[in-house]
């Protein structure tokens, strides 16, 4: 019995922002699933927060809502479109709680919503500590010893009945949120205490910590009729202890006897069918004593997850689709696997390659965090590798994952390590961090022994003894290159014969290692290689080891005989990917790369995607005509180049490097130039360069703050004098504001530039930065901050997006501030200026794609800040905004095409704003300079007045890092975002807040601390809360601004006296009045506002920010957020929130 | 730079050197060459003039390498693992499904350079070698699977030796058509393996073709268990009292095994009978069934067998090369098809009180799934 019948519509929904721990994995999931839904003919209706996503496209389902996940909004959303089922199973634990909470709500009841793909009874067996526990135990499985506390006084009553060490788990929470190991009585309290705060319904799990043991992951699928499939096994690196997002692990799983895996397998099955998931995937963890065998479970997540989409990528098997059918009624069997085409979904995959995913972290942007990995996840995106063996696997992943890194060592950057003596690292790699892998290849190659690193790491001997296979061939280049040193009649003589060369390359080592370690250059190693004819090998991931046929166009590198790429059939063209997910660089870039792949091959290309990050759509097989799972370097780049050259008909048209952020960016200057589709290096690197730049602007009659260029501290104090404070300080060719900041004295200008001068600060991200000077620009303070997302095509005309003005005044970096469009409260005269100088830039910049150009307005005066011909991370949600598929335009003018001839084919729709090439001419028809007349028309951007604004806010991680401070600057630190969507401004900024997490309450007592800065435009939030019915409670300063104004507040607080010498310990005023944190812990504060000026551990609004952000008390930073969250709040207790869908508002758009 | 490999050889004792193994070809019959290294016997003394040959066939199960190798139905073969690491976690003695292994030679990717897993004894690759097994490593274990996937089994010749010494050896090789190698593998003398304490006391016969001992295991929760040579005659069975028969798994070509499958004729409905893989093939010979040589045979632990009494889909673990014909027996049901390849996966004749599976219920290596059928067995026997 196939498809049920009696359903009709579903509702899905997604996970809402990026946040760590929940990241692009669920887009892709989501897209999968809504696919497969639509497919079979049901009526899909999708929320989801994220207007970066794939699946929030308008054209994947038949009804998006970009809405906050909130149970109000979706219980909007199922009161309006009555769907018959809810499948929350696929985004993340945010769909699963949300789900959870309608369900509690009555709100399923009420409108008799079906959930399908997991029950509430096996979300709650699953969620629930203490029930999962319990049910384990029923089925004769073990699990940790353990007790449940929902108080301090019982977590420490279970905690020493248990004994130390003890790990802490908060029950229903996120990517370990709140878990931690405590080795001693003083650790457990605050830990406990925290968990209990982290956990929604105040309860932690309190057990035995098995850290040390082996830790595995089996994805497990189970269909209505209870038959169970294993898709993927996945064992740790990294033994238990450390959270499966932050370990790498490996897949398959590499050191089970197939006994020992068999009784995983049965204990998986048995789990499942426990708990009671009917049907779809889940994830269930196992951890096993190295000693003795003995098996626990530790947990199971009953949906798709971060290990299921890596287990898709590793395996083929694409889970979420698959789990999509099964909850609609489908059986395993009746499912065929896609990559075969001929044989049943009913399987169990078998691989013959070896998978390895390494985590990303963001450590060096979290100024005050430890790089220390435990039981909470910190990492903010992944990459996958795929090798024949798992050192090949290993050093892949390694050069994938961009940290300037060419292998596991064997490069420039292993200097680092150098200094430390082998003691040292056996003391280090005890402890788990992001360095640790690096430092075990270190230890062996210092002679110690693979035991020894194994009896202080618990890594399993296995991985060692492979790693060691790594060192062996290092020590052998060691050799041969101070040979070659020595023997100088050698040194023009091929390196290797093939065989070596061959062994090298299987062992993963890359052209830069062996480079590097020659002292050559990378392209002479390259030609000593080819010349050997060692050449990389592309195999094929097909769900059963070439049992079978594969049909499917999913390949990786090896150095092996054989070849498996079939002749193409049609002009081809390569689309870079972004690499991993990090703070500056994310789901954006991925959205603009799949549809760059979408569109070409609907305009009769073959799209050829290169990307490494599992967690994406664009390396879902069915995304490009072709995908190459590879590290995006000048070498792995390179070989696809060649590889698609000898591919035959059609030939290779060429590569597009401007719609993967940084990434392939970077690159563009190594590719050769015929190559490089769209816009060329040259113009890339006009834009980037800070003179040739500067002078451009100048011939344009631009203006742009003053600025200069520096290399020394020397030069920068002079630069100073001339410019004047404040001054914008940042190193040239980064992303996301690596290493910005705002500088308003001489002490913090020094300060800045020795942290710049340090080689490791500025030379992490590798590539061009390095050998870059630093920037010093006047800072424009006060100004409203535009970014314009434009297009231009080969023939000059010019298409712009969307005018976007930032709520946060310039200085907060574009990717953290919240933007809206159309432009609230900019002028057309001004609007005009910005497109005037947006045509101009890309015209001069000869853009043929993508531009986008970031603005400073002062009154009526606009400053171009900087100008980038590649992909936004904005341009998804302009796209979303505006209902104009900018990434796929963008592909398509990049490969030739015009926007004239685009907007013919239908790709732009009429409301599109163009700007023809003539724009600025005088004597054309096409002039329309001075045209201020229609400034209604200029002032939306989409040539007609709309009925919507659209905002996007920033999602920030503070909650995650409490050590660091919640300011806003101008570094990016915002892993995610989302969209608000409403009539008017205030309505959609009081939306975004909702989807962001930043929920202001609408009523209670918000408490004000005003930088004297800031205080006239306080007055103004004061009088709208307060008018709204809040008590106002503020600092001495504050206080007495108010009430000079005719607003007395109702608490005067005390002002907090930071003792520099006990740091980090706060000591309190000796004063009467009450004090903010005592205020924040007790409860009597709703709403925090705090803009303080300046960044530095000497800010005390730091202890009070810190004070919100542990007790979950909304905090708002900036004055612009504060004025628009108040007239939000204002607008919503008169109108209350509607909802709209996309397909609503561009219907509407369309019928203007 | 020999000379460098050796100075560190001896600094660091414990290293796999692949570069340092002598090279060894693997030949397949149709001509293609394979390059690898040598390991396990051909490292011996002997090792250098050291040729085996024999039918290649490709198993795709990612652990479970000393059962496959053990499994006495894997003689006359050469095993291919597609799963790059094999000996990852050693040898527990306790795993092996025979006395020793059984298959001629093993070819795979990489081998580990030491095991790691509590219960090892000893690594893989010594374990081959004291038994005389060679391996080839260092293969592109893909493409040649690929090829063999593509065109068929082969017969193949690995050793040392010159690749025109190797592809007449591999012409020259038999292969398992027609070939008797139940003979080889066969107890020579019956025996007694006694029931699990709690099992009932009924007796059951094995026909050992190449038993395994998860199936000798097995069949021990239902009672005590008399092996039998496979020359044992009805007569002789029929003689000894017992409850049920078993019919074993084993090597080779059930074709050139008919006098077994007379063995078996004369006993269907005098006796319950359940037979697995071989034992499945003779049975149904016995029935009057055909069976065939399949293009590449079933070798793994992951495929997907539907039972046709009630849908459900078992994950099965498998090794053969031949099958039984689809055409209907008067009689005969067939239960259970590969939904791979709709191949006969299980019959039953419910007047005779037989049953059988080509695939292999007792798992080692691979899934638990099926191991109901020899509850189904001794229901049959204690009925």
């Amino acid at each position: 019995m196939p498809k049920r019948n009696d359903i009709s519509s579903i509702l899905v929904i997604g996970s809402g922002p990026i946040v760590i721990g929940q990241a692009c994995e669920f887009d892709y999931s989501g897209t999968q699933a809504c696919r497969a839904l639509k497919e079979e003919g049901f009526k899909v209706i999708l929320v989801n927060s994220n207007p970066a996503t794939i699946m929030t496209d308008p054209d994947l389902v038949d009804v998006t809502y970009i809405e906050p996940l909130s149970v109000a909004v979706v219980e909007k959303i199922i009161a309006k479109e009555r769907p018959d089922a809810l499948l929350p199973t696929m985004g993340g634990q945010t769909a699963l709680n949300l789900a959870m909470d309608l369900f509690e709500a009555k709100v399923l009841e009420k409108y008799q919503v079906e959930l399908i793909g997991a029950s509430v009874e096996a979300i709650s067996t699953a969620e629930n500590r203490e029930k999962f526990k319990a049910a384990m135990t029923e089925i004769g499985l073990e699990v940790p010893e353990s007790g449940f506390a929902h108080s301090l006084a019982e977590a420490i009553k279970v905690g020493e009945e248990i004994g130390y060490p003890l790990i802490i788990r908060p029950s229903y929470i996120l990517g370990g949120k709140g878990t931690g190991i405590a080795k001693n009585r003083e650790t457990f309290i605050q830990l406990a205490s925290e968990g209990l705060d982290a956990s929604p319904v105040n309860e932690i799990l309190v057990e035995r910590s098995i850290a040390g043991w082996k830790e595995y992951e089996l994805e497990v699928m189970r269909d209505k009729n209870d038959n169970c499939v294993v898709v993927c096994g996945i064992e740790n690196l990294d033994p238990m202890g450390v959270h499966t997002g932050d370990s790498i692990t490996v897949a398959p799983i590499q050191t089970l006897s197939d006994p020992e895996y068999q009784k995983m397998r049965d204990a998986a099955f048995r789990c499942i069918r426990r708990v009671g998931v009917e049907t779809g995937g889940s994830n269930i963890q196992f951890a096993v004593n190295p000693e003795t065998g003995d098996q626990l479970v530790i947990e199971m997540n009953p949906r798709v997850s971060r290990s299921s989409a890596l287990a898709s990528k590793a395996t083929g098997f694409p889970i979420a689709k698959i789990a999509a059918r099964l909850a609609v009624g489908y059986s395993l069997d009746e499912i065929i696997n896609d990559i075969t085409k001929k044989t049943p979904a009913s399987f169990e995959p078998t691989i013959d390659y070896v998978v390895t995913k390494v985590p990303r972290w963001a450590f060096e942007k979290l100024p005050g965090t430890k790089d220390l990995l435990g039981t909470r996840m910190q990492s903010v995106g992944e990459v996958m590798s795929i090798g024949r063996t798992f050192p090949e696997s290993l050093q892949k992943a390694m050069r994938a994952l961009e940290k300037g890194r060419f292998g596991l060592n064997c490069d420039p950057a292993e200097a680092a390590l150098a200094k430390f003596s082998v003691d040292q690292l056996l003391e280090k790699v005890t402890l788990a961090t992001t360095e640790r892998i690096f430092m075990l290849e270190l230890l062996l190659r210092r002679g110690v022994t693979p035991e020894k690193v194994h009896e202080v790491t618990g890594i399993d001997l296995w991985f060692l003894d492979q790693i060691n296979l790594i060192v062996e061939a290092r020590l052998f280049l060691d050799e041969a290159a101070e040979e070659r040193k020595i023997q100088k009649d050698k040194s023009s003589g091929p390196l290797f014969d093939g065989k070596t060369w061959k062994w090298l390359k299987q062992l993963g080592f890359s052209d830069a290692q062996i480079a590097w370690r020659f002292g050559l250059d990378e392209d002479a190693v390259r030609k000593d290689r080819l010349v050997q004819k060692v050449f990389p090998t592309y195999k094929t991931v097909d769900t059963c080891a070439a049992e079978f046929q594969a049909e499917t166009p999913y390949y990786y590198s090896t150095f092996e005989d054989e070849d498996e790429l079939r002749p193409a059939t049609k002009e081809r063209v390569i689309i870079l990917g972004s690499g991993p997910n990090r703070i500056g660089q994310g789901i954006e870039f991925d959205y603009c790369c799949v549809h760059a792949a979408l569109a070409l091959k609907e305009a009769g290309y073959e799209a050829v995607m290169v990307n490494c990050n599992p967690e994406t759509v664009s390396t879902d097989y069915d995304t490009s005509s072709r995908l190459y799972f590879e590290p995006i370097t000048y070498e792995d780049v390179l070989s696809v180049i060649e590889k698609e050259k000898e591919l035959g008909a059609g030939g290779l048209k060429g590569v597009i490097v401007t719609l993967g952020g940084q990434t392939p960016l970077k690159l563009a200057g190594l590719i050769p130039e015929e190559l490089i589709l769209g816009t060329s290096a040259h113009s890339i690197d006009l834009a980037e360069d800070r003179q040739m730049w500067a002078q451009l602007l100048a011939e344009l009659k631009i203006t742009q703050p003053k600025g200069a260029l520096v290399r020394n501290l020397q030069e920068a104090e002079e630069a100073v004098l001339e410019i004047g404070f404040p001054v914008l300080v940042r190193p040239s060719y980064v992303l996301g504001g690596r290493a910005m900041e705002v500088v308003y004295e001489m002490a913090d200008l020094r300060r800045v530039m020795a942290e710049l001068g340090e080689a490791g600060s500025l030379g992490i991200e590798g590539g061009l930065s390095a050998q870059r000077p630093v920037l010093i620009d006047k800072f424009l303070e006060d100004a409203i901050e535009v970014d314009v997302d434009a297009l231009r095509d080969a023939g000059g005309d010019v298409m712009i997006g969307a005018v976007l003005e930032h709520v946060e005044e310039a200085g907060v970096h574009s990717g953290d501030s919240a933007c809206a469009t159309p432009p609230p409260t900019l002028s057309p005269e001004v609007i005009s200026a910005i497109e005037n100088y947006t045509f101009q830039i890309a015209t001069a910049l000869s853009v043929a794609g993508p531009l986008n150009v970031q603005y400073g307005v002062k009154g009526t005066d606009v400053f171009v800040i900087e100008a980038n011909p590649r992909a936004s991370r904005t341009l998804p949600f302009v796209a979303k905004a505006t209902g104009i598929a900018m990434a796929k335009i963008a592909a398509r003018i990049i490969v030739g095409d015009s926007l004239s001839s685009l907007s013919q084919e239908g790709l732009i729709p009429k409301r599109a704003r163009i700007l023809n090439a003539n724009y600025l001419d005088p004597s054309s028809p096409f002039y329309k300079g001075n045209d201020i007349a229609k400034a209604n028309e200029l002032k939306t951007g989409r040539g007609g007045e709309t009925d919507f604004v659209c905002v996007k806010e920033a999602v920030l991680p503070f909650d995650r890092f409490p050590d660091v401070d919640a300011l806003l600057g101008p570094e990016m630190r915002s892993t995610g975002e989302v969209m608000g969507i409403a009539t008017n401004f205030p309505l959609a900024f009081y939306k975004s807040q909702i989807a962001a997490g930043n929920i202001i309450p609408n009523s209670g007592c918000v408490f004000l601390s005003l930088s004297d800065h800031d205080k006239k435009q306080g007055l103004e939030v004061a009088l709208v809360l307060r008018g709204n019915g809040f008590s106002i409670a503020a600092t001495e300063g504050t206080y007495e601004y108010l009430e000079k104004n005719g607003l007395t507040p109702d608490v005067l607080v005390a002002k907090l006296c930071v003792d520099e010498t006990t740091q980090p310990r706060v000591s309190l005023a000796s004063s009467d009045l009450p004090n903010a944190l005592e205020m924040i812990e007790q409860g009597l504060i709703q709403l925090v506002i705090n803009t303080p000026r300046g960044r530095g551990p000497h800010a005390d609004g730091q202890y009070i920010r810190h004070a919100a952000q542990v007790n979950h008390i909304p905090l708002v930073t900036t004055i612009a957020a504060a004025k628009a969250a108040a007239a939000g709040l204002a607008e919503t207790s008169l109108k209350g929130l509607d909802i709209i869908s996309l397909q609503e508002m561009y219907a509407l758009y369309e019928s203007k | 730079m020999t000379l460098q490999h050796d100075q560190r050889q001896s600094a660091h004792k414990t290293f796999h050197k692949t570069l340092q193994r002598p090279p060894a070809l693997l030949v397949l019959s149709d001509g293609e060459v394979f390059e690898g290294y040598c390991g396990g016997s051909l490292l011996d003394e002997g090792g250098a003039s050291q040729i085996v040959t024999g039918e290649i066939v490709f198993n795709t199960a990612l652990s479970g390498y000393l059962e496959v190798a053990t499994d006495p139905s894997y003689a006359g073969q050469v095993v291919l693992f597609t799963y790059p690491h094999i000996g990852n976690y050693g040898v527990s003695l306790d795993d092996r499904e025979s006395e020793k292994p059984h298959c001629r030679a093993i070819v795979t990717r990489a081998l580990p350079v030491r095991p790691s897993n509590w219960r090892s004894e000893i690594d893989f690759e010594s374990y081959l070698k004291d038994n005389g097994v060679p391996i080839i490593t260092g293969v592109d274990t893909r493409r040649l699977t690929r090829h063999l996937a593509a065109v068929g089994s082969l017969n193949c010749a690995i050793g040392r030796a010159s690749e025109s010494v190797l592809t007449q050896a591999a012409k020259q090789e038999p292969g398992t058509l027609l070939q008797d190698f139940v003979k080889d593998v066969t107890t020579p003398k019956r025996y007694m393996y006694v029931a699990n304490s709690g099992s009932s006391k009924s007796k059951i016969a094995a026909l050992d073709c190449g038993m395994k001992q998860s199936i000798l295991k097995d069949l021990a929760k239902i009672g005590d268990v008399i092996v039998l040579p496979a020359s044992t005659t009805a007569e002789e069975i029929l003689d000894l009292g017992v409850k049920g028969l078993f019919l074993s798994n084993g090597p080779g070509d059930p074709e050139a095994l008919g006098h077994i499958a007379t063995t078996v004729d004369a006993l269907v409905g005098k006796l319950p009978i359940m037979g697995i893989c071989l034992g499945h093939q003779l049975l149904a010979t016995a029935l009057g069934a055909k069976t065939y040589k399949m293009a590449f045979g079933h070798h793994g632990v992951n495929h997907p067998v539907k039972r046709l009494s009630d849908n459900q889909i078992e994950i099965t673990s498998q090794n053969h090369n031949y099958a039984v014909a689809a055409d209907k027996l008067p009689g005969v049901s067939f239960t259970h098809i590969n939904l791979n390849d709709n191949v006969i996966e299980g019959l039953a004749v419910e007047k005779a009180n037989a049953i059988s599976v080509q695939y292999h219920p007792e798992a080692a290596p691979g899934p638990h799934d099926s191991k109901y059928v020899f509850d189904r067995f001794k229901a049959m026997v204690n009925n």
